[in-house]
């Protein structure tokens, strides 16, 4: 037993982090079907924003409050960008897409290799998360309980916009059915806009719970960017609860292979789970199921 | 109902392949070993010194996840022949440096090693930094005969006629770190580092050594040089409760495990660190402060030694400079200085007649870390051991030296604790 609760908490964290950078993904991709590979640079800006807001609010009790809408918004109006810019002529050339945003990846990564110093900067952690706490006789580390709450949030909050307001009942009914939606009335294009805005926002707020954790530099997207995939194909396509639930169960696994073998090994494990599993189940935890007849 | 179901069937094969696609393009980076030169008769050199000008190749990676930390050796170097070419040059004859980008690409190492060689026809090549990059080079070097000065601590238990190694060996870095624990009373030791050549061999040599010297190793754990979350690893420590904690992490995977270490509770005060990466330029970068741990190097901006206050300001003031020096930029400058000592004592460019000449005589170098003696025999050279302290101001305090300088020993011979089945077997593991 008392191995057993450690990873378990840890594992909850690490699924957090993962949850947060994965739902921007699992919006876009679930939608539009657009496979946005330059999703873990949106992370990167927001971790470099987080820095940034430090550099103007010099607290660091205050700036990582303020840096997550900040976050929020640089990330959310580049990804806007990129969708003007470039994606709105690709819809439903998945495979072009991929290549595309990989190429955006590759110059978002250059871009901060110049603009920023090489060896990456330093983000303060903000003394509130200094410490730990008691839960069930373990000794928890704060800013593990924050990004917990942080995902948590997110989720809430995505799930309640999602749910109620109309803005979210036109993206239900456009991924259940892009044509019907249309003949309804539905704008998809602005749907998509929004969309996409929203997805990469949350990559910005990713970006700033992963600047506590690791480093931050002009690489950093490219750890999260894949197991992120992995999370929503393994949740499967465009389903929330899919998404949490799969992003738990690999953070969760990630952490007691870790505690039982090496950190290298956990994650090849973790990864032929994962694609054991969408052997198994190619469609994912979960399906739309809709009655319509295409 | 079935057409729908297909269609996600599509949708979900897609994110697969995407997956698929997102793997190989992210092993591309990391693809290693490969690097074999393209064939070309190692027929006589094509070094032309005739004129008032030496060509020199400088290897370093300035795009990719290396550029963190070879730009500076760059920059180094290129001060490094500024400063010589204003003091008249190598045998009288200016240095025209040719700089390539190893991209932080194995096989992209060996094939501007080529290059230089055989198109730009350089006297000899410096850079690196990976002891892949190394491992690609070597090959290259070895075949046209050339020379490659490799200017970074690595894991040792190498030596080859066509490299010289201005770096730290194992002895000369990992085992004064070892002697210092010991004269601190450690008695329980966690290995943590990334997985790779450098922090396995290194900690292979780290066990045998504790058992001789008493001191428990009661963790060992690894994680991807790309991945940043210690998290499982820290709570592993947590449990494990050493003295102290040798780390071998390398690059922004540093800056997770300082982070996961505060968030665990642990302090520099209880459980210290002592690291083989972290300098002068890594310290600030760590997102918390990292006072009152140590590192383990050969030089330290804070050493006193008659050289090292010019080596500081010149630095400072070279366009491009990062402000502070730290060890591996300084073995970089000492390997320009000692290609030069090295040409002048063999009155040639030839490098058979270098090599005799390292042989021959002693060559020497007033580095900032004092005066090194290269060893003819294994190519590197002579070092101080230091341990350092860091600071408030991200400086090291120097709590332990060697006394003496150490002669280097790559193959570790002259240590019995360390046994000749072993040697061969990572010798053989390392390529």
């Amino acid at each position: 037993m008392d191995a057993l609760i450690p990873p378990l908490l840890n594992g909850s964290a690490q699924g957090a982090l993962l949850l947060l950078a994965a739902l921007g993904l699992s919006l876009t991709f679930g939608q539009m079907g657009v496979i946005n590979m330059a999703h873990g640079e949106f992370l990167m800006i927001g971790a470099f924003t987080a820095y940034l807001v430090q550099q103007v609010v010099h607290s660091a009790n205050l700036s990582v409050p303020v840096a997550l809408p900040v976050a929020f918004l640089v990330a959310g109006l580049l990804g806007l960008l990129l969708e003007v810019g470039i994606i709105q002529w690709m819809y439903r050339r998945p495979l072009d897409t991929l290549l595309v945003t990989v190429g955006v990846s590759l110059i978002l990564q250059q871009a901060a290799l110049q603009v920023f110093p090489s060896q990456g900067v330093p983000v303060q952690k903000p003394d509130w998360l200094d410490g730990q706490v008691n839960i069930l006789g373990y000794e928890w580390p704060l800013r593990q309980v924050f990004t917990i709450l942080l995902a948590a949030v997110c989720v809430a909050a995505l799930g309640a916009w999602l749910k109620y307001s109309s803005f979210g009942r036109r993206i239900r009914a456009t991924v259940q059915n892009r044509d019907l939606a249309e003949t309804a009335g539905i704008s998809t294009r602005t749907v998509d806009r929004l969309t996409f805005f929203i997805g990469s926002g949350l990559a910005g707020v990713a970006g700033v719970a992963a600047s506590l954790i690791g480093g931050t530099n002009s690489q950093m997207g490219m750890q999260y960017i894949i197991p992120a995939f992995l999370v929503v194909a393994a949740g499967g396509i465009g389903q929330l609860k899919g998404t949490i639930i799969a992003a738990w169960a690999v953070g969760v696994s990630l952490s007691y292979f870790a505690d039982w073998t090496t950190g290298s090994l956990a994650q090849v494990l973790a990864l032929m789970l994962v694609i054991v599993f969408l052997q198994l189940r190619p469609q994912g935890l979960f399906t739309v199921r809709t009655r319509s007849l295409v | 109902m079935t057409t729908t179901r297909n269609r996600r069937r599509s949708l979900a094969a897609t994110g697969a392949i995407a997956t698929v696609v997102a793997l190989v393009l992210a092993g591309c980076g990391a693809r290693a070993g490969d690097g074999q030169p393209a064939a070309a008769s190692a027929g006589p050199s094509c070094v032309d010194t005739s004129g008032s000008t030496v060509k020199l190749g400088f290897l370093n990676s300035l795009t990719g996840g290396m550029a963190i930390s070879e730009k500076t050796v760059s920059n180094v170097l290129h001060m490094a022949a500024d400063e010589i070419n204003a003091g008249g040059g190598i045998l009288g004859k200016k240095i025209e440096y040719v700089q390539e980008d190893g991209a932080t690409d194995w096989p992209t190492f060996a094939e501007k090693a080529g290059k230089l060689l055989t198109q730009d026809c350089v006297a000899a090549i410096f850079g690196g930094w990976t002891s892949s990059s190394r491992k690609a080079v070597k090959p290259v070097v070895e075949k046209h005969n050339g020379l490659f000065f490799y200017p970074v601590q690595y894991e040792g238990l190498e030596a080859s006629p066509n490299i010289y190694y201005t770096g730290a060996t194992t002895n000369q870095q990992i085992i004064p770190a070892m002697d210092f624990l010991a004269s601190k009373g450690v008695k329980r030791l966690f290995l943590a580092g990334s997985d790779y050549v450098f922090p396995r061999t290194a900690n292979a040599i780290i066990k045998l050594y504790a058992a001789k010297l008493g001191i428990e190793i009661v963790g060992e754990e690894y994680v991807p040089l790309d991945k940043d979350d210690w998290t499982s690893q820290v709570a592993k420590i947590v449990a494990a409760k050493p003295d102290f904690i040798f780390n071998t992490i390398n690059g922004s995977s540093n800056v997770g495990f300082i982070k996961a270490y505060y968030d665990a509770g642990l302090k520099a005060a209880t459980t210290p660190i002592i690291s083989v990466s972290i300098a002068e330029e890594e310290a600030p970068a760590m997102g918390h402060e990292v006072t009152g741990h140590y590192a383990s190097w050969n030089y330290f901006q804070s050493l006193k030694t008659p050289t090292n206050p010019k080596f500081i300001q010149s630095w400072k003031a070279y366009p491009n400079s990062s402000g502070v020096t730290s060890d591996p930029m300084e073995a970089a400058y000492i390997s320009l200085y000692l290609y030069k000592a090295l040409v002048e004592a063999a009155g040639s460019f030839d490098v058979d007649k270098v090599n005799a000449a390292a042989r021959s005589k002693p060559i020497t170098f007033d580095a900032p870390e004092g005066t090194v003696t290269l060893n003819g025999e294994n190519h590197h050279i002579s070092k101080p051991g230091h341990i350092g302290q860091i600071n408030a101001q991200n400086q090291f305090d120097i709590v332990w030296s060697s006394g003496k300088f150490i002669e280097p020993d790559p193959f570790l011979k002259g240590y019995d604790w360390f046994p000749a089945a072993t040697r061969d077997q990572l010798v053989k593991s390392a390529g």
